[in-house]
């Protein structure tokens, strides 16, 4: 019977914090670094060394905890995961496990198909990241580089939540906008500073135990999300319709082949064998600690959005293109603040700005006073419409005055009723057959005049001011 | 002193007579570095330093850049580490020469120093007999006469119970007093790095430079240095318990007689002594022999070969490495214990064993801080319950082995200070008694300490 599964979905994502140094000791947590470049005793797990957390990265975990609508702890415990892997120079990873930084949050999303829907977020705890293993460096050898050990990560862990690939999808971007905002993490899945497990079932419509879950790995870009999601439901959907029972196992996603094949069984299954690590005291955070990462956390996209048609008057969709990104929200207010009006603001941002900055890396390259000034120009009538968007253009590539390039430019319209009165003259000294037909009652000319007199003016002229010069000259 | 030829001579004079003690297998630094490393330590040593020119030697699981750090392990041998341990830091800032490295049971798990991937340590006074661990070869140098001081390092007595083998001052801090950054960590929650002496006198200030706040060490008291205490004239005023459970019908005779004088020349020098009572004593060892072994398993992770230190033959892949070289790179204690610690953490055994030991430990610590609160200052116990044995007489017999740390494994679980000092000899081999502190009162303990030193015939028969 096609059509009668559900899916159930839910994901555990980590996310690199945008600290300078490391999570436990003071080693650059710069991506890119030369491999083995940004490592002291402490990262490589050398006999004897000991961690020191890092207070920033605490900072802006409470941050992305609050931000998720989490209760923060204000005592938590750094646990050590046990297992052996080259990358990994302790044998362990110090994470958190029985008492995490922050519980019971949600992070609300529009779902493409149910509306607003609201994810929960069962945890967020902190921990450290481990190193690379480079398996392509060197023929039949792995390399090993050790600069991304110990960098701060943290794990948030949703319920099972999402009915489809695609409400996963837009989580993901939703989160990532979140802590972008936040200036809590870069997200940037193709660098690793986000990384998404997800936890895939299927069942039948209206049942409401959960079916057995694999878990899918390795999905290393936003592209890849709804795909892989896609593959593995997909799988599990021919593999119980053709009376198989499904495992409980890791897939790995392959971008390449858009296939998932399963984690061969000697890479998983692990006793992590957590236990408190020793080396770290309980992790505690006054209430003033808290209390100042949430005056510290700037508003966020969706009470922003809200905020937006409100005051604004903008429809949610405009709303919701402006607010996508921080700066685009800043500056856009930044331009209403400047004195232009809300809604051609919008109009302008959402259009001539956001074009600018997607084919320049340089972002907003038009000062948010300098739009508000161009946009006064075309409603005090100095520019039309299609010279400020050249105006624009220009102020883009060379910098200046909104009103001095247009003039340089020459497309400041002429509102001198005696300049305009010559080019009307002239239009209808060169058009008399033209006139004649107007003067009996072919009115509609009207506008074939003024078309003629932007042309003779080379576009200066303010065609409202054109048109009245018009029908007083041609006034019987 | 602070004349830089008394210190090269001073350095010199370190060097012949640990040579002169080359038998015992103390010192695991051959003897050509350590003399050239002590002359050019002397000739840069800071004069103006509390410990100038005093050679100090280091247990083997300290981080020192001079010497190699193998934990008495081979899993090791040959490593040399790129950073000083704060301990080892602060002694050199202090004008000390680091007087070579000392043999240890591997990563310090035994109390024979015969658990050493270099060979067993002799005890000073009868090459038979074991000189007790793990700090084994730092006590048999003191007691030997050739360094006042030393390092060792304790999870569950691993410098008392030498000391009071070898008849020689041994100290625990309180946990969190010393740094221990540069610890090689066995029990990261137990372990704490001590100081083995001459004297009280010599072990106390040797602690008190290494003693203090460590921003590179989380578990570090963010404390200013322990200051040293003056010798009492008397002990009027503090009220010294002797808590009954170390004091089993069946303990030795001899230990009980020099007890029992040690707690007489107590009273004479004022101190009033009262039998008090730790009820979950008994179950220290077995709650020790959990906690420590689950740190160690995840602690000793690290030793895989990938990285640093010896890969042993078989490493076509990389569980073959980690299997060789952790399956031949470690001594059969080590291998135990590893073991032990990976079954008690492990899911399913976690809350029988791991989570149980950690609420014991939690009744042990209120057992001491209920003594402490109806106004004991500090407690009186032997600290071995025999004087050093033979070698090989417990090697083969691990629970044996454990019971000799029977009365110094509680301090390390309720992370109080303790410090074992000489009180007499039986059959001509030292015997200590401890005493225990409350936390960070290192002071009063050591006052205390004074005072015994002084008034206890430590050379004479129990």
């Amino acid at each position: 019977m096609a059509g009668a599964w559900e899916t159930v979905i839910g994901l555990e994502t980590h996310v690199q914090l945008r600290t300078v140094s490391k999570m436990f000791c003071g080693c650059s947590a710069a991506f890119g670094a030369p491999p083995n470049t940004n490592v002291c005793p402490v990262c490589l797990g050398l006999p004897g060394a000991l961690p020191v957390p890092n207070e920033h990265a605490l900072q802006l975990a409470v941050r992305a905890a609050l931000g998720l609508g989490c209760t923060v702890h204000p005592r938590s415990v750094f646990a050590r995961k046990n297992y052996f892997y080259p990358d990994l120079p302790k044998g362990y990873q110090i994470s958190q496990f029985e008492q995490p930084l922050a519980t019971a949050g949600s992070l609300s999303y529009l779902s493409p198909d149910r509306g607003i829907a609201t994810a929960t977020i069962q945890r967020l705890h902190v921990e450290e990241d481990a190193g690379k293993s480079l398996h392509d460096r060197f023929p039949k050898q792995t390399a090993i580089d050790l600069n991304r050990c110990g960098v701060p990560l943290i794990e948030i862990v949703t319920g099972p939540d999402f009915r489809s690939p695609h409400e996963a999808r837009t989580y993901l971007l939703t989160l990532k906008q979140v802590l972008e905002y936040a200036a809590i993490s870069d997200c940037d899945m193709e660098k690793g500073s986000l990384r998404v497990d997800a936890n895939v079932s299927v069942r039948r419509v209206g049942e409401t135990m959960l079916g057995t879950k694999t878990e899918v790995k390795n999905i290393n870009s936003f592209a890849y999300v709804e795909k892989a999601l896609t593959v593995e439901r997909d799988r599990q959907i021919a593999v119980l319709e053709g009376g198989g029972t499904l495992a409980p196992q890791t897939m790995l996603y392959d971008s390449k082949t858009n296939g998932v094949r399963p984690q061969r069984s000697k890479e998983e299954s692990h006793d992590y064998r957590y236990f408190p690590d020793p080396d770290l005291p309980p992790l505690v955070l006054t209430e003033q600690f808290i209390a100042e990462q949430q005056t510290l956390l700037p508003e966020l996209p969706a009470k922003k959005r809200e905020r937006f048609v409100e005051k604004y008057a903008l429809s949610v969709t405009d709303a919701a293109v402006l607010t996508a990104d921080r700066n685009v929200a800043d500056y856009y207010e930044a331009v209403v603040h400047a004195g232009a009006d809300a809604k051609t603001a919008a109009n302008w941002v959402m259009t001539e700005v956001l074009a600018d900055a997607k084919d320049h890396a340089d972002g907003l390259r038009v000062a948010a006073g300098a739009l508000a000034n161009l946009i006064g120009l075309v409603r005090g009538g100095t520019l039309s419409h299609q010279a400020a968007k050249r105006v624009f253009a220009e102020v883009a590539e060379r910098g200046g005055e909104p009103r001095n390039v247009a003039e340089a430019l020459g497309l400041v319209q002429v509102a001198d009723t005696g300049v305009l009165s010559g080019w009307v003259s002239d239009v209808l000294g060169a058009h008399t057959s033209e006139v004649m037909r107007y003067k009996q009652g072919e009115t509609k000319l009207l506008q074939f005049f003024v078309g003629q007199v932007m042309k003779a003016s080379r576009g200066k002229a303010d065609p409202k001011l054109a048109q009245r010069v018009l029908e007083e000259k041609l006034a019987p | 002193m602070s004349d830089p030829s008394e210190a090269l001579a001073s350095a010199k004079a370190a060097a012949d007579r640990i040579v002169n003690v080359k038998r015992l297998n103390a010192c695991l630094t051959p003897i050509k570095e350590l003399r050239k490393s002590l002359a050019a330590q002397a000739s840069t040593a800071h004069p103006s330093g509390v410990l100038y020119g005093m050679p100090v030697a280091v247990k083997d699981n300290i981080c020192t850049l001079e010497f190699t750090t193998s934990c008495g392990s081979k899993i090791l041998e040959g490593y040399r580490s790129p950073y000083d341990a704060t301990a080892a830091a602060k002694l050199k800032a202090a004008g000390a020469l680091i007087a070579g490295k000392t043999n240890c049971d591997e990563f310090g798990m035994g109390s024979s120093t015969e658990h050493s991937a270099y060979g067993r340590t002799l005890h000073p006074f009868d090459k038979t007999r074991v000189p007790g661990g793990s700090s084994g070869g730092s006590a048999a140098l003191v007691a030997a006469g050739a360094v006042p001081a030393a390092l060792g390092s304790e999870t569950g007595g691993s410098v008392r119970q030498p000391a009071s083998l070898c008849g020689v001052v041994g100290i625990k801090p309180t946990y969190g007093r010393v740094s221990r950054y540069g610890l090689v960590a066995f029990g990261s929650s137990l372990d704490q790095i001590g100081v083995l002496g001459r004297s009280v006198h010599d072990a106390a200030r040797v602690l008190s430079v290494i003693s203090g706040r460590d921003p590179k060490d989380s578990t570090c008291e963010d404390r200013d240095s322990l200051r040293l205490p003056n010798v009492p004239e008397s002990l009027q005023g503090f009220v010294i318990g002797v808590p009954k459970e170390y004091f089993p019908q069946d303990l030795d005779a001899a230990v009980r007689r020099a007890c029992d004088r040690a707690i007489r020349l107590l009273r004479e020098l004022g101190a009033a002594v009262r039998e008090v009572s730790l009820p979950h004593t008994a179950y220290a060892v077995a709650t020790y022999y959990i906690i420590a072994p689950a740190e160690a398993s995840s602690n000793l992770a690290r030793y895989d070969g990938a990285r640093y230190g010896p890969r042993f033959n078989g490493s076509e892949d990389v569980r073959a490495l980690y299997r060789t070289t952790r399956g031949d790179g470690f001594g059969p204690e080590v291998r135990r214990r590893v073991l032990v610690g990976t079954y008690v953490l492990s899911s399913g055994y976690y809350d029988a064993y791991y989570r149980k030991a950690q609420q014991m430990r939690a009744l042990i610590a209120q057992d001491f801080r209920n003594v402490f609160d109806r106004g004991v200052d500090l407690l009186f116990t032997p600290t071995t319950p025999t004087p050093a044995f033979k070698a090989g007489e417990k090697l083969n017999d691990p629970v044996a082995m454990y019971l000799s740390d029977i009365f110094t494994v509680t301090a390390n679980i309720a992370g109080l200070p303790a410090i074992s000092v000489p009180i007499g000899r039986i059959k001509g081999l030292p015997i200590g008694g401890q005493l225990i502190g409350q936390a960070f009162l290192e002071d009063e303990m050591l006052e205390a300490a004074y005072a015994l030193e002084r008034a206890v015939p430590a050379a004479e028969e129990a």
